[in-house]
């Protein structure tokens, strides 16, 4: 018995070692990231290819949950020294992972320390804007980016009489009425993501203030502003449209999908990378087309900002590591694989390269609809108004004004008073944030 | 029952140490914690702390959401508590007077406690579904509009319902195993001097069922508290409009989404306090009636 213990332990030490050893000789890197289902079949797939290319480095990719869970499992593992190399945070963190200092390294310095070309100009300026401090100094890398559109029901508009979805709110509020009171479905237009399309989004397009200082680019001392803007009629005509059918609100996050699937509406506002699950859910043909702008407020539609997410890497990894970190970013970059990444998913491509290859390769035209996203996002010269959100908390923001729109929609509140509520609850959370990072 | 334990001063305290080391690491450690974060503001990163006295107190007592939270808990809670046990009751006493399939019934009734919270949430959700649910259709040929997404009452009715759904087979166990233990003697005494059954149960029954119900006011309690979080998260995430944010699910709302850790620390303290002093209250107060 004790015997074969021994044994057993002496030939476990002998696998640990031989373990190591090929460990020694290959620096694991940890990835974690926040893609589930196909998606994140597909960041197995870049990893493995990644790590067949080369054999220094293996990256190893670990599904951590949705991106709230992911960004707080990964502050938690910091806290404990555990943290991964790499961590994939949403947009609305990444004021938070600005603020913490002293626990990343922004992207740009471990390219320049890593030795790795790394040209900034190389990306698109409205997702670099997002992820790029003040003095132009890009901090995270860009990795999967999208922008909202407008998905139309080819079969619906056509029975009511709708040769095409018009470009501004106003014509859609009369393609909407043709579509309701000729019975054609019970609903007109519903939204995903109703925050970040219906004011975040509409904000920037008709080039008005979301919040102060730029948006909160020029300083934590930003404010909310949309309660004094064109936004306030915007909510107040969809509140209207939700009332006479034009409009139905569907829920937060993705929840409204359904609505659009199964015909009750026409149109529906979402993100491009929602084309993979719509291509597969809706029996139905589909298109797409830009988000409009209003004709009350510009002459032309502004470009539109992103959502989604970015990869940010944590301070304390020694020089291996780091130099392991900086050549996959380049990998992950270049415009191949991201030009693959940008078909298969509906993420927008980073680079302007990955952009030219994937309309070299004919995919655009195979696959119309699917370049409406990169021109909406590249309409322009971003202005102050549309280079995108930098607010601390925005995560709870957005929750808070989805519960104010909830309270609009449902008839509880105004849409004067609801976004005032939203504004004021927001603010005391942006007041938050600004003390706590002097 | 003492004399024997008297000369082993030591055995008793060998025999609770696994559960006490299980209270202290899981219950008393955390909580310890919670009470010292409370007391600081702190970046998430947890770069750089601040003592801050009162303060996250104070910012959680002088916030209106906080208040519409513990109104919506107040409601959730009773209402979960109550459904939940007279729901099981009624049951238990149904089947115990089965006798054809008596097991069968049983099984079936406690099958839903084998459910976890998230799962009885979604399915839930897949009935109510304002666009696809089986039961939302129904309502709507019968002119109800239902629309949870956008309705307060509808969403709190339908995470009432789900954690009810829940709970009652595990307070249905505990009925019927004290329905079975009840002297049948007294009851046929009764049966004699011609009480009906309305009469037997409420004179007779029901009393004597008094210390299980006390036992399971106390466990609803806690557990409309604190573990209906599950079903809460997956059937309407607190919405809409905050109308389904309970206690519970804004401390995890403000510190795990929002990394507000010292509000959340805050507000888990005063929870703790709050369901603390319930339970004080429900054996002070409610015991006394319990006849054992």
């Amino acid at each position: 018995m004790q015997r074969s213990f021994l044994l057993t332990s002496l030939g476990i030490t002998l696998a640990l070692g031989s373990y190591a050893s090929s460990a020694q000789a290959n620096t694991e890197i940890a990835w974690w990231h926040a893609m589930g289902g196909a998606l994140g079949d597909k960041v197995e797939q870049i990893a493995a290819d990644f790590n067949a290319s080369q054999d220094t480095y293996t990256v190893k990719p670990v599904f951590k949950g949705n991106y709230s869970e992911t960004m707080t499992s990964a502050i938690a593992a910091f806290r404990a020294d555990k943290g991964p190399d790499i961590v994939q945070i949403y947009e609305v963190g990444t004021a938070t992972m600005m603020a913490a200092k002293g626990a990343i390294v922004p992207v740009y310095q471990l390219m320049k320390s890593a030795d790795v070309e790394f040209d900034p100009q190389a990306y698109l300026p409205a997702v670099t804007g997002y992820y790029t401090d003040p003095d132009g100094n890009m901090l995270s890398l860009p990795f999967n980016s999208s922008t909202p559109v407008t998905y139309y029901n080819r079969k619906l508009l056509e029975q009511a009489g709708v040769e095409e979805v018009p470009r501004t709110w106003q014509a859609l509020g009369d393609a909407l009425e043709k579509v309701v009171d000729s019975g054609t479905a019970s609903c007109g237009l519903t939204t995903t993501w109703p925050s970040w399309v219906m004011l975040e989004n509409y904000s920037a397009i008709n080039d008005v203030p979301f919040a102060s200082q730029a948006n909160g680019f020029e300083g934590t001392d930003a404010r909310l502003q949309f309660n004094r803007t064109a936004a306030v009629d915007h909510i107040e005509r969809l509140t209207q449209w939700q009332e006479d059918g034009r409009f139905a609100y569907g829920g937060r996050f993705d929840d409204a999908a359904p609505k659009f699937y199964s015909g009750e509406c026409a149109l529906m506002m979402g993100s491009s990378a929602s084309y993979a699950n719509i291509n597969e859910n809706a029996d139905f043909d589909f298109d797409v087309a830009p988000l409009p702008y209003d004709a009350d407020v510009v002459d032309k539609s502004n470009n539109s900002i992103i959502g989604g997410a970015s990869l940010w890497v944590f301070d304390g990894l020694d020089d291996t590591h780091q130099q392991g970190v900086a050549e996959f970013f380049e990998y992950l970059s270049s415009p191949e694989v991201q030009a693959d990444w940008h078909q298969y998913s509906g993420y927008l491509p980073i680079t302007q390269a990955a952009a030219d290859l994937t309309r070299k390769q004919g995919f655009y035209a195979d696959h119309p609809g699917t370049d409406v996203a990169i021109k909406q996002i590249t309409a322009g010269e971003p202005t102050d108004n549309s280079k995108g959100l930098r607010l601390g908390n925005m995560v709870q923001i957005r929750d808070v004004i989805n519960g104010e729109l909830e309270d609009i929609f449902s008839g509880d509140a105004g849409a004067q008073e609801g976004l005032d509520e939203a504004v004021s609850r927001g603010n005391a959370l942006l007041e938050k944030f600004e003390s706590a990072h002097q | 029952m003492s004399a024997p334990f008297q000369r082993h001063r030591l055995t008793p305290w060998i025999l609770m140490a696994p559960q006490l080391g299980i209270v202290l690491v899981f219950f008393f450690w955390p909580a310890l914690q919670a009470i010292e974060q409370a007391f600081y503001v702190e970046d998430a990163f947890g770069l750089s702390r601040e003592f801050a006295g009162l303060a996250n107190f104070k910012a959680v007592l002088s916030d209106a959401t906080y208040y519409q939270a513990l109104g919506t808990t107040l409601v959730f809670s009773l209402a979960v508590a109550f459904g939940a046990m007279s729901i099981a009751l009624l049951l238990a006493v149904m089947a115990d007077r089965v006798i054809r399939g008596a097991r069968i019934y049983r099984t079936l009734l406690v099958w839903p406690y084998a459910v976890a919270p998230a799962v009885a949430g979604v399915l839930w959700l897949f009935l109510f579904d304002p666009t696809l649910g089986l039961i939302s259709g129904l309502l709507g040929d019968v002119g109800i509009d239902w629309d949870h997404k956008l309705n307060g009452a509808q969403a709190l009715a339908l995470v009432i319902m789900a954690s009810v759904w829940k709970q009652m087979s595990y307070n249905f166990v505990f009925f019927l195993a004290a329905l079975q233990a009840l002297p049948k003697s007294l009851l046929e005494a009764a049966a004699i001097d011609r009480a009906g059954p309305w009469r037997r149960f409420w004179t007779i029954t029901f009393p004597l069922l008094s210390p299980t119900a006390f036992f399971l006011l106390v466990m609803n309690s806690v557990y409309a508290f604190f573990e209906t979080f599950g079903t809460i998260d997956t059937v309407t995430s607190g919405g809409p409009g905050g109308a389904t944010t309970t206690l519970v699910y804004k401390v995890y709302q403000d510190g795990f989404v929002g990394q507000d850790m010292g509000s959340s620390a805050a507000q888990s303290v005063l929870l703790m306090a709050l369901v603390g002093g319930l339970t004080w209250f429900q054996f002070r107060y409610v015991e006394r009636k319990v006849q054992y």
